[in-house]
């Protein structure tokens, strides 16, 4: 079978303590917490730790605070299982749920946590594969090579954001809280990532991702589509997730359109939100606001699926989302038996 | 004698004999039609089973294998010396450690347990290690160095059929070509002239691979006396057994092999493979048990999988649909060894003949080397390629005549005993209650071309062996055989080397056993798959283990019978055909009160005639047809499918999902219909996989930065099968005609049931938005791309545009039994017969004595 690599495990019970481990390890250290991304990939050997924290025993660091209508703070150890299943969750941020609870296979969710989806290392064909294999191409870019074979002549990194939780936050303008020895900040998701496939986060080594807080949901329609082979355990090969408020009439004052899995990081169309916002959602301005969404994604040949049909399908999927916002008849076939 | 004419009915003395034994207890079966749970499943959902992997010895160590990192290249230099200085290291190989050559057939001797000179491709194994524990292997293995001289890689049959230079094999028909064939069956250029109609289609099959659950495992343990036993995940003890002996250079009676229960094989774990033979070597050399696990990326590579096929499809039909005459051709992308592509070649042709009418037909064919995994056989083995392209076929045919497509396939029904234009006898057919079960049961007549647009049902068939009617190494000797020892318990000890693989031949095996001699499946001790302990069976392959094992089974159980009436007779004062066996008793039909246990009368036997053991065997019968190439087709009988799909298609993104699934199969009589229906769903599964989203696929790096050639995705999450999410509901409908040749009358079940599936989705889908998809997996880009087609005025379809132009020659021609042929060909040496390779039925080569 596959083998973990040799390291040192530390299980601190406090956030304090973990701190203070991260602060004072040798070597390269990370973070854990599931563990559903990070041990594949160090079995794999495309990511390597001499000593990894893990933060799954800190019960500070797992939870849901806060009640439908106001703020709510999901603990970044918190279970995609738990998101998935909380009523707060379910009530107020329906989209959310429906991400996290298509992510993966249960088994997973059990383990998998909403900071560690948040964190997901990014994806593609050529990095997510065993070291004798990437030996046999003779490595990439993001680990190792010095070629990205996605797109040979790029001097950057394409590898693809897969976190099914990030969009739907960056449309719900959520933000992660984040803890280092300097102190405290917060930053909204959207500003957590970086559109390149190595350095994906703007997370400092010394900083752990401790909290996602989630503005008021009062009045916020929400929708979250999501493509992939499957109706369950693969990664999404694109997804729309879309916020949006409405006035009494019907017009929209707010709208946000973001898409994931079509580049490094989560991809905003303000084309789109721009036809959106001042209008009713009629079947026609969610047309119109899809198409507008065409320019925004340029996902490249490293996931399943054929590149230019992926590239086609971002409009039928933000319009999809949209028509659910708008309560229209849903026109697209889900893929599976699972949507 | 003048042979029959297809379609002739045979007279009842050219029939085979009515004497497939249990027979005569149809009427009153006990446990045969009941379902049964198997034998072997309280074990399994219990933990208590033990798969190869389970297996662990005192002393054991552990192996890896160090694979190529490079698709073609010779070896220049392998230094193992620092990882033997590594801690825990206790052996290494190479391939100088073992450099006979082998393979599963024997004329494709060409792989060996550890590359010697070359390597062919990326996963091909070159050094093995063994250390005392796994982490320590596979540290070992990170410190072996390789040196390689890289070679051009071949990565596709266009590029084998391009490159003169280098060669991937030294031997091959041709070039790169491993195989090259050309069959004619009777004039078919007359059949054409007398078509009302002329098709053509050129159609794609993509690779898959098998995906069992349970990853190749074995473990050699040397034994006194110079002995070795292996214990491995295999389908075919038998072989593994012969080539161990082969390549280890033992004798075979000093080699013992047991095939442990296996975790899903679907034709994966038919082939010998390399680390099966290098652990046990290394067991011989360390003098230790020593286990090797492969890892999923490792299975990838072991593969044998379905071969990427190219079909081209030429067909004359009069206007009543009748088909007058066929040409069909087929490119085999083969990877880089032999395994069974030889016999896949022939298949890729062979069983086209035995669903319709077909009197007059033309195959040719080539199986290229390319830089990828070896392909083999995937349940159906290559007869699943073609057969997709016959049906797909077949309906464009329907739509341009104008005839039902149910109508056209049953209106042309091959008649029941038969022999076809390629001399391949068939018995008992029951396709046309097959397709009058699923027109039925879908709704057909009223639903077809009647749905919405997006909606759609597709109708298509097929037929399958019940057993390959030669074995591998060309012999007369039986191809099963069961020995039975009864013992005073009434316990009766049933030893066959067949292996089980999930299939339930364990289940068939007892059940056979008990029906005759009417006891329960509990009172039967089986000792299987053991080339030590048990007869030989030739293993779990080409569908034929309920028929041949179950033959044996019941010829063996009826001696034991027979010698336990003659003692119980004696005893009783009553005549021996007055008595029976059921209820774990024997008794006097007319009284039945005046009998005794079974155990009492095994103990009557014993001591009338002294300890008690008896054995059965099986050979099919012999095949008309005497041409080069007609030992792939032939079996003692074909089971028949039908199948009708619904399906979903959403216009506008080409994606569909698969809404409901009518199959029904000729199983002659199942032994255990909950089985039966199980292997059907299997195989409705596994062929939605191949149609839908299963892909064997490999990326070619640009040519101008790298000569890389790897598997695409060689992993569980990327290598897409479908999850119950995408499993459609499955009604499933037996069709039981009992066939004189099989068990009480059964017929195959564990392969034949994919076929239909995967045209039928084809079909399906055309019937819901218009275009045709020919070749799978069916990604919904190939629909929306025919969709565009169509609307820029296109003809609607998505799939190759054409087949290679490639030069087969003076075919070897057959005329057919309509034409006064005899089953020999009439032009063998202007046919210019290759040597070389061969066929399966050729001549004795080296290793490949019975």
């Amino acid at each position: 079978m596959m083998r973990l690599p040799v390291f040192r495990l530390h299980q601190p019970e406090s956030l304090s303590d973990a701190m203070a481990l991260l602060a004072s390890s040798d070597g390269e250290t990370r973070l854990v917490a599931g563990g559903t991304d990070l041990w594949p990939n160090m079995k794999r050997r495309h990511q390597s730790a001499d000593v990894v924290v893990s933060l799954n025993r800190v019960a500070e660091l797992s939870g849901i605070r806060g009640e439908v209508g106001g703020e709510v703070r999901i603990g970044a150890t918190t279970t995609l299982a738990a998101v998935a299943a909380s009523p707060i969750v379910r009530a107020a941020y329906p989209a959310l749920a429906r991400a996290v609870e298509s992510i993966s296979s249960p088994a997973i969710r059990n383990m998998a946590t909403l900071g560690g989806n948040l964190c997901l290392d990014t994806r593609c064909t050529y990095y997510n594969q065993t070291e004798e294999w990437r030996t046999s191409i003779d490595f990439c870019l993001k680990e190792g090579g010095t070629i990205c074979w996605v797109a040979p002549q790029s001097p950057r990194c394409w590898a693809v954001s897969s976190s099914d939780a990030a969009p739907v936050l960056c449309a719900l303008g959520a933000r992660v809280r984040l803890l280092s020895p300097a102190g405290e900040r917060e930053v909204s998701v959207a500003d957590f990532y970086r559109d390149d496939g190595i350095d994906y986060l703007t997370k400092q080594p010394d900083e752990v991702l401790t909290e996602v807080v989630l503005p008021p949901s009062d009045g916020v329609q929400m929708s979250f589509w999501k493509l992939r082979r499957r109706g369950s355990i693969d990664f999404a090969v694109l997804t729309a997730a879309v916020a949006v408020r409405r006035d009494d009439d019907g017009v929209v004052s707010e709208a946000a359109v973001w898409l994931g899995a079509v580049a490094s990081a989560p991809v905003r169309s303000e084309a789109a939100e721009a036809v959106l916002v001042g209008n009713a959602l009629t079947p026609e301005v969610i047309t119109e606001a899809a198409t507008a969404t065409r320019k925004v994604a340029t996902p490249l040949d490293n996931t399943d699926f054929t590149l230019q049909w992926r590239s086609k399908m971002v409009v039928h999927y933000v319009e999809a989302a949209l028509r659910e916002v708008a309560g229209l008849e849903r026109e697209r076939l889900a893929p599976n038996h699972a949507m | 004698m003048t042979p029959p004419r297809p379609g002739q009915v045979i007279a009842p003395d050219q029939a085979p004999p009515d004497s497939a034994a249990g027979s005569t207890h149809e009427d009153d079966l006990r446990i045969v039609g009941t379902p049964f749970r198997r034998v072997d499943g309280w074990a399994k959902v219990t933990g208590q089973t033990r798969f190869a992997d389970d297996m662990t010895f005192p002393r054991m160590i552990h192996m890896r294998l160090v694979r190529s990192t490079l698709p073609h290249a010779f070896i220049q230099s392998i230094d193992t010396s620092k990882a033997e200085e590594m801690a825990g290291v206790v052996g290494v190989l190479t391939g100088k450690d073992m450099p006979e050559p082998f393979g599963i057939l024997p004329v494709s001797q060409d792989e060996h347990a550890l590359c010697l000179e070359k390597v062919r491709f990326v996963g091909d194994p070159v050094v093995a290690v063994a250390a005392l524990t796994e982490d320590q292997a596979a540290d070992a293995c990170s410190a072996v160095k390789i040196e390689y001289e890289p070679l051009t890689t071949i990565s596709s049959v266009d590029e084998a059929l391009e490159t003169h230079e280098p060669l991937i094999h030294d031997y091959g028909d041709e070039g790169n070509l491993h195989k090259k064939i050309s069959l004619q069956f009777g004039a078919v250029e007359d059949g054409f002239a007398e078509a009302d109609e002329i098709l053509e289609d050129v159609m794609f099959y993509e690779g898959s691979t098998h995906l069992p659950m349970e990853q190749h495992a074995a473990v050699a343990v040397p034994e006194g006396g110079g002995r070795i036993t292996l214990y491995t995940s295999t389908q075919t003890p038998h072989y593994v057994h012969k080539v161990l002996a082969q390549v280890l250079g033992m004798p075979a009676s000093r080699v013992r092999v047991i095939a442990c229960s296996v975790g899903g094989g679907f034709g994966g774990k038919s082939d010998i493979f390399n680390h099966e033979i290098a652990v046990a070597k290394m067991a011989l050399v360390t003098g230790r048990p020593v286990k090797i696990c492969l890892n999923r990326e490792e299975v990838f590579y072991c593969h044998r999988g379905r071969h990427p096929v190219l079909m081209h499809l030429r067909t004359g039909f009069t206007k009543d649909g009748a088909m007058v005459a066929q040409h069909l051709k087929t490119a085999l992308d083969g990877g880089a060894y032999g395994s069974y592509g030889v016999a896949s070649t022939y298949y890729t042709g062979a069983l086209q003949t035995v669903t319709y009418g077909l009197p007059r037909y033309r195959f040719d064919s080539i199986r290229a080397f390319t830089n990828k995994p070896p392909c083999g056989p995937k349940r159906g083995h290559a007869t699943v390629q073609p057969r997709f392209a016959l049906e797909v076929h077949l309906d464009k045919a329907a739509q341009r005549l104008g005839i039902d497509p149910a109508d056209l396939r049953l209106n042309n029904l091959l008649p029941p005993d038969s022999i076809t234009a390629n001399y391949l006898k068939v018995g008992s057919i029951g396709l046309g209650a097959c397709i009058q079960a699923v027109v039925d049961g879908s709704g057909w007549r009223e639903r077809f071309q009647s749905l919405p647009h997006g909606r759609g049902l597709g109708l298509a068939c097929g037929s399958y062996l019940t057993g390959a009617g030669l074995p591998i190494h060309w012999n007369h000797l039986p191809q099963s055989a069961v020995q039975l020892k009864l013992d005073r318990t009434g316990t009766v000890a049933a030893y066959c080397g067949e292996a089980e693989i999930g299939q339930g031949s364990d289940s068939v095996l007892a059940a056979c056993v008990a029906e005759v001699l009417g006891i329960g499946l509990d009172d039967v001790l089986l000792c299987v798959g053991d080339t030590g302990l048990t007869p030989v069976d030739l293993g779990s392959y080409s569908s034929r283990v309920t028929l041949m094992v179950g033959r044996a089974a019941i010829q063996a159980a009826e001696r034991a019978r027979d010698r336990l009436a003659e003692a119980v007779a004696e005893k009783l004062d009553v005549p021996a055909d007055r008595l029976v066996f059921a209820e774990s008793r024997v008794f006097d039909s007319g009284s039945p009160e005046n009998g005794m246990p079974f155990a009492e009368a095994v103990q009557q036997a014993e001591e009338k005639f002294g300890a008690l053991a008896t054995t059965g065997s099986y050979a099919p019968p012999r095949a008309p047809g005497r041409y080069r190439g007609s030992g792939v087709g032939p079996s003692p009988t074909y089971s028949y499918s039908a199948c009708v799909i619904e399906v979903e298609v959403d216009p506008e993104t080409g994606l569909y999902r698969v809404e409901h699934v009518w199959i029904a199969h000729d199983i002659g009589r199942a032994i255990n219909p909950v089985l039966t229906i199980g292997q059907v769903e299997g195989s409705v599964y596994m062929g939605l996989g191949e149609a839908m989203m299963e892909e064997q696929v490999f990326r070619r790096l640009p040519k101008s930065r790298s000569s890389a050639l790897v598997h695409k995705v060689p992993s569980m999450l990327e290598y897409k099968s479908p999850t119950f999410h995408e499993m459609p509901p499955v009604t499933t409908y037996l069709i039981e005609d009992p066939d004189p040749e099989g068990p009480f009358g059964a017929k195959e079940v564990g392969q034949g049931p994919l076929l239909p599936v995967i045209p039928a989705l084809a079909n399906a889908i055309f019937d819901a938005v218009g275009v045709r998809i020919d070749q799978v997996p069916i990604g919904p880009h190939m629909i929306r791309k025919a969709l565009e087609d169509k609307e820029a005025g296109g003809d609607g379809r998505y799939g190759p545009k054409s087949f290679p132009d490639i030069d087969f020659g003076v075919p070897l021609m057959v005329p057919t039994p309509d034409e006064g042929g005899d089953g020999r060909a009439t032009n063998t040496e202007e046919a210019g017969v290759r040597k070389g390779s061969g066929t399966m039925t050729d001549g004795v080569r080296k290793g490949s004595k019975p």
